[in-house]
């Protein structure tokens, strides 16, 4: 028996008050292991995009979107200013230097990563050693657009990251209608990763088209799927674990231009085991990180 | 919770879970969603628009009477497009139709769209439109569509005041503020979802720069994961009445409002 339409949308709405009444006592469930259940560890953050003015009222807002999703903890690095493909010695010192307040201001909720321009090799090693091996940064990155990953430019400053033994972040896209002059790709990442096997690098973004970027690093073993700053396309995670294994993906959300909430999805919402999730929301980052915390004492 | 953002069948370029319309209700009720405004990704790229939307409305008969909610395509850059119109109220009941004018080539500038517009408020029929469908730095290389323009909405809105109008996936231009933008989030019968709002406190900005009871639930599933949308909700620290009409309770006065 056909309807007519004013009977339909009385049923609709009918329907919806009745839906309403038992969502009214309890929000909608399904995403519960969202809350508490993992240990979730983000490996990209920033200080951009958000209202404050200081680094430390910044990662105050973090921190309180941190606890609505349990978010554990962050790898905090660049990006308080405007996005410079360029930065100069003072600018880079700069960054980095926001950085550390935050996390003197959040001691627990976050460890910092060095940002580096890799055009200056020189101030980039100084720095590195100013940040990490003499402070408080556990990591390298997000490295962005000063110069292709696949540059020599970067070997002295991954030779570094080896002797710490602490993994590099690498900004990488490819995008539809072309990169920026000088942004990475996961293909120029392998480049560098094969003349380095024993470093460790995560793959920023997985070329944000990533059924490229997960093909492009497959056989690559010493450099991981990040899934950050990418809109949360369903089958993204699914394919990286059955392309990498789940000991090869690593969260991050790219927050504040980013939510917490938009990038864990892709995780919580992947029809993949909780183990596999529990592995790619800090599991993996825990175990990359492990030496270098443990060589400064640091929680993992 | 009403999902005011769902599509049903293949997209073109990807195969995603749920996109057998069985599977798809099957996946959004055990979600929680107790209904489900759901398109056709066939409107993208087909344009035979009858034979989209009459199978849309079939499958939503047959696979989620009352869960699932069709919302027809009009192209109004093919002939006789007001016949679509006429069939999706009179012979599909719908309540609404979904439009893509960056998939179908026209800008909202376009008299033809004026027109739709016009007829969809005498018609007292929704009309969703969805700004973007993906992100443009990930799309097939070979079929770059660029996201809608909404500008020429600022000066369309406020003289069809019985328009009811909901932009989809518009999270692009957050932080816009040109005079035709704010025009629109002020408009108060324009409402948004929230699938492709982003950035850490995104809702809380869309609803401060809109009202809190403009704002829908929608997932832009199963294209998204549908808990994007779910943890946005969750994680924005609304009060217990803005959550729950965000989950559902708009999307409920926006049915009475056509109804």
């Amino acid at each position: 028996m056909l309807l007519d339409r004013r009977t339909v949308i009385k049923s609709l709405v009918a329907g919806a008050f009745a839906a309403g009444a038992q969502a009214g006592a309890e929000a909608p469930a399904d995403a519960s292991e969202s809350r508490g259940h993992f240990r979730v560890w983000d490996m990209h953050s920033h200080l951009e995009s958000l209202s404050g003015n200081t680094p430390e009222e910044r990662m105050e807002i973090l921190v309180r979107h941190m606890d609505r999703l349990g978010v554990e903890r962050l790898i905090l690095s660049q990006g308080f200013g405007e996005h410079m493909p360029y930065p100069t010695p003072a600018q880079v010192r700069d960054e980095n230097d926001r950085v550390m307040r935050a996390l003197k201001h959040f001691p627990d909720r976050a460890y910092g990563s060095v940002f580096l321009n890799p055009q200056n090799t020189e101030f980039s090693i100084q720095e590195f050693d100013r940040c990490v091996r003499d402070g408080p940064m556990v990591s390298i990155g997000e490295l962005e657009t000063d110069v292709k990953c696949n540059s020599a430019a970067l070997d002295p400053i991954v030779e570094r990251a080896i002797s710490m033994n602490v993994p590099i972040l690498q900004h990488t896209w490819i995008k539809a209608a072309g990169n920026e002059p000088d942004e990475s790709t996961p293909f120029d990442l392998v480049e560098l990763a094969k003349r380095h096997p024993q470093a460790h690098f995560i793959c920023g973004h997985t070329g944000g088209n990533w059924e490229l970027g997960i093909r492009a690093i497959r056989d690559t073993r010493n450099v991981y799927a990040e899934i950050a700053g990418s809109d949360p396309v369903s089958g993204f995670v699914e394919m990286a674990v059955r392309e990498l294994g789940a000991e090869r993906v690593i969260y991050g959300s790219d927050v504040g231009g980013r939510s917490f909430a938009s990038q864990m999805a892709k995780v919580i919402g992947a029809e993949i085991p909780d183990s596999a999730k529990e592995l790619i929301l800090g599991g993996n980052l825990r175990s990359l990180l492990g030496p270098v915390l443990e060589a400064k004492g640091l929680k993992s | 919770m009403i999902d005011t953002n769902v599509n049903l069948f293949h997209w073109p370029f990807r195969r995603v879970v749920g996109d057998d319309p069985a599977d798809l209700v099957a996946r959004l009720r055990k979600k929680g969603v107790t209904q489900a405004w759901a398109g056709s990704f066939e409107g993208l790229l087909c344009r035979d628009v009858a034979g989209v939307n009459a199978r849309l409305a079939t499958a939503c008969h047959q696979h989620g009477p009352g869960f699932l909610v069709s919302f027809g395509c009009i192209n109004p850059k093919v002939p006789d497009w007001e016949e679509d119109l006429r069939r999706c109220q009179e012979n599909h009941h719908m309540v609404g139709i979904r439009l893509y004018p960056n998939y179908h080539g026209y800008g909202l500038g376009d008299p033809a769209f004026t027109k739709l517009l016009s007829m969809a408020a005498d018609r007292k029929i929704m009309v969703q439109i969805a700004l973007s469908m993906e992100d443009t730095r990930a799309q097939f290389p070979l079929m770059p569509v660029p996201p809608v323009d909404p500008a020429p909405l600022a000066g369309l809105i406020p003289r069809m005041p019985q328009l009811n109008l909901v932009l989809l996936n518009a999270g692009y231009w957050a932080g816009d503020r040109t005079p035709g933008v704010r025009a629109i989030t002020k408009a108060g019968n324009a409402y948004f979802d929230i699938a492709m709002d982003e950035g850490v406190g995104g809702l809380e900005r869309l609803i401060a720069e809109t009202s809190p009871s403009r704002v829908l639930f929608g997932s832009h599933y199963p294209f998204f994961y549908f808990e994007s949308a779910l943890l946005k909700v969750r994680s924005a620290g609304l009060p217990r009445d803005q959550e729950m009409a965000v989950y559902e309770g708009n999307a409920r006065s926006l049915l009475r409002r056509v109804s």
